[in-house]
Formats: C-alpha cells, sequence, structure tokens
C-alpha cells in the first residue's frame, strides 16, 4: 500500500521570545484548546514570551498539557513557575492545570487587542470548527458578538476536506486559488458535505484544481459576509484564526466587505484566543492580590 | 458593503444562537441594560435562561443574563412551544424582561 501523504495537516509551530529573561517575573498562561488546533501562551509581566500552536489530538486534557510543555520546552520554565493559568476554546472546561475558564469569545477580543492594537473594533475568529464575529472596544472589551458553530461551511475543517480532495497541500489552498484568469461563480452550497459533492462534478467538468479552489475560497467568503451583517463591521477589521493564513479567502472577504483587513504577518493569528486569556490570567492575579 | 456608520450609541449585544439552513436563531441580551435580576430566569419554562458572571466581560463584578451553554445550539427547538405557529405571542423571557433587555431574532 502507497503511504497517503496528509494534505490537510498544516504547519504547527512554536516561538519564543529570546529578549525576555523570565526570571523573577510573574508568569501566567492561557491554554486554547480548539476544535482543530490547541496553543499555549506565555506571558512574563504581561509581555509576550512564548507560544505553541500544535493539533488537537481526541483528548482535550493530553492536548492542553502538550501544548503548554512544548511552550515552555528549552527556556528552563516549569509547569510550577506559572502562577495563573486560563482555559479557553471548546475544551477550556479541560485544561488540568487551570485555574479557571474563560469563553473563548471574551479571550479573542483581549488577544486581539494586544496582536492588532487598541484600534481593532471588529474581529472575525475563523477557527477549526466554528466561526466567531465580535465587535469590541478599545480595551479590548466584548460589545457584540455573534457565533456560529452549527455548520461547518466557512471553517478551517471545511478547507481541509477540500485540500485533501484536490490533493492539495493545505498551506498553497489560498495562493494557488487567487491564480485564476477570471473570477468563476462560487460554489452553491453552503455545507461542506455537498460543495465537496459540487466540487466533484466541477472537476469532471474538467475544472482546473484551482478554479475549483477559488470557487470554494469564494463561497467562504459570502458566506461568511451575511454573518458579519449581522453585528455590523467598524474599521480596524482583524482575522484570527487558521484561515486568517489563507489569502484566498481573506483577499475575497476584503473586497466583499469593502474594508481594508489588518496584517498579519506579526504574530500568528491562531494564537489570539490563548493569548488572550494568558492576559486575563495576568489581570486575574493582579486583581486577587489586590484584594 | 456593510460599513457602519460611526457615532452609535455604545452598547453591549450579546446574540446566542446559531444560524443553518433553515433560519437564524438568535437570543439576544444587551448586557448594558441588563441589571441581573433574574426574572427571565425564573419566567423561562425550560431552562434556556441563566443568570451569573457575563461570560463575555469577566473582569466585571455586574451580573448578567444569557442563554445556558447546553441550550445555545437548540434554541429553535426548546423555544419553539413558547412561539406557537398560530397566533404570535411574546415569549415569557421577554414578557419577565423589566429592562427590555432580551429579544428574539425569530
Amino acid at each position: 500500500m502507497v503511504e497517503k501523504s496528509e494534505l490537510w495537516r498544516w504547519t504547527e509551530s512554536r516561538w519564543t521570545n529570546e529578549d525576555i529573561d523570565w526570571k523573577g517575573k510573574i508568569i501566567t498562561s492561557g491554554v486554547d484548546v480548539g476544535s482543530v488546533s490547541s496553543q499555549a501562551v506565555i506571558l512574563a509581566d504581561g509581555q509576550l514570551y512564548a507560544f505553541s500552536n500544535m493539533r488537537t489530538g481526541s483528548d482535550s486534557p493530553d492536548s492542553a498539557m502538550k501544548a503548554i510543555n512544548w511552550a515552555i520546552e528549552d527556556t528552563g520554565l516549569k509547569l510550577d513557575d506559572i502562577v495563573y493559568t486560563i482555559g479557553t476554546g471548546y475544551g477550556r472546561v479541560n485544561v488540568p492545570f487551570s485555574q479557571r475558564a474563560i469563553t473563548e469569545i471574551a479571550c479573542h477580543a483581549r488577544g486581539a487587542n494586544f496582536m492588532y492594537g487598541p484600534t481593532v473594533r471588529t474581529i472575525l475568529d475563523m477557527g477549526g470548527q466554528d466561526c466567531k464575529a465580535i465587535r469590541c472596544d478599545e480595551r479590548g472589551k466584548v460589545t457584540n458578538f455573534l457565533m456560529n458553530d452549527k455548520c461547518a461551511a466557512g471553517t478551517g475543517r471545511g478547507m481541509e476536506v477540500f485540500a485533501d480532495l484536490l490533493g492539495i497541500s493545505i498551506n498553497d489552498v489560498g495562493d494557488l486559488s487567487l491564480d485564476v484568469d477570471k473570477e468563476p461563480p462560487p460554489v452553491s452550497s453552503t455545507c461542506v458535505v455537498y460543495a465537496k459533492t459540487e466540487a466533484t462534478g466541477l472537476l469532471r467538468e474538467g475544472w482546473p484544481k484551482n478554479k475549483v479552489l477559488a470557487a470554494y475560497c469564494s463561497a467562504m467568503a459570502h458566506r461568511i459576509i451575511s454573518l458579519l451583517e449581522r453585528i455590523g463591521v467598524e474599521e480596524d477589521f482583524a482575522i484570527t484564526g487558521g484561515i486568517a493564513k489563507n489569502k484566498g479567502v481573506v483577499t475575497r472577504l476584503q473586497k466583499e466587505v469593502g474594508v481594508k483587513i489588518m496584517d498579519t504577518s506579526k504574530y500568528d493569528p491562531q494564537i489570539a484566543g490563548a493569548l488572550g486569556a494568558a492576559l486575563f490570567a495576568k489581570a486575574l492575579y493582579d486583581k486577587g492580590k489586590r484584594k | 458593503m456593510i460599513k457602519e456608520k460611526e457615532n452609535r450609541r455604545k452598547f453591549v449585544i450579546a446574540n446566542y444562537g446559531y444560524k443553518d439552513g433553515s433560519g437564524e436563531y438568535f437570543i439576544t441580551i444587551d448586557t448594558d441594560k441588563c441589571n441581573g435580576c433574574g426574572k427571565c430566569v425564573d419566567a423561562c419554562p425550560y431552562g434556556v435562561m441563566a443568570v451569573g458572571e457575563d461570560p463575555n466581560d469577566p473582569l466585571s463584578d455586574q451580573e448578567a443574563a444569557f442563554v445556558t451553554e447546553a441550550e445555545r445550539k437548540k434554541i429553535k427547538y426548546t423555544c419553539a412551544p413558547c412561539k406557537p405557529t398560530s397566533g404570535k405571542k411574546t415569549p415569557p423571557c421577554i414578557n419577565a424582561c423589566e429592562m427590555d433587555a432580551i429579544t428574539h431574532s425569530w
């Protein structure tokens, strides 16, 4: 049997801020156990010190442990050095070493406020299994939100299905989908299962892979617009989550919304939730000490 | 183009629910208006509403109403008995709220 490469597998990452010496500082952390990916973020005195971003396994507590252990790897930090940890995301109640859990809506707003600065007013988080549209104020406090997790269309999981169907690495989907002379009409089905059926039909008609991807990315952008309409878009507008790395969807969304989408290159857009959780951990630790 | 006008009232809106192929099902709570009195919780016959720490503003000491996590994905069905298709009537949670903080999208 020929071993099939796993095309949906996106690149896992970890990072340490070499300019910071954590010793003597207050270490807080946030762990975001999502449906597809898990992240751990470590803060030293409220400054970003390290993060890890990896796939979630079938066991939430185990994924949380793996993420945090990878984040502190080679830093000399031990789990006991972390004074406060907050769990967030879909598996937030299953983070074994955390003091408490906070919803991902609150964490994403707080994290995006740190990542993109206080001018961010609208955040779209396109995760593995759900899609969240959040409005926030200059302190990163949520003022309006909407979450859709009843349908996989417009999520990372849907994109994984398409990468697998077309035999293209998930990391290349965005660029390839933009490599078309003329924008094809979007696939009509919003459901991933039927969109896949439709794509199979288009391939049979002789559509090249990049054109099919363009049709799917464009359908995804269309679908998300209807979510955004409910809460309204105010500048500045940022996208977090795995799909933020897919230029094919981001470019099309930007065109449809008519608002510039903030540059994501400075931080990994997938860490927003865990970063927000770590910032809340710092705030709650300080609050507890004052009492 | 869905860019929005500025200078809107500062408000805090929580939309609990979902959108699926059959429509939009959201219970919207204006947590700025909500005083955490809990009358909606007593009024709801199916345990959809709850009051406690605002899940989206954990640093605030003010309690607010929200839709329980277990019910968020099925309010179309749970709330159906309060929304008979023959003759529209206001659901008990909306009636109970003296602050007019609750609205339904369907």
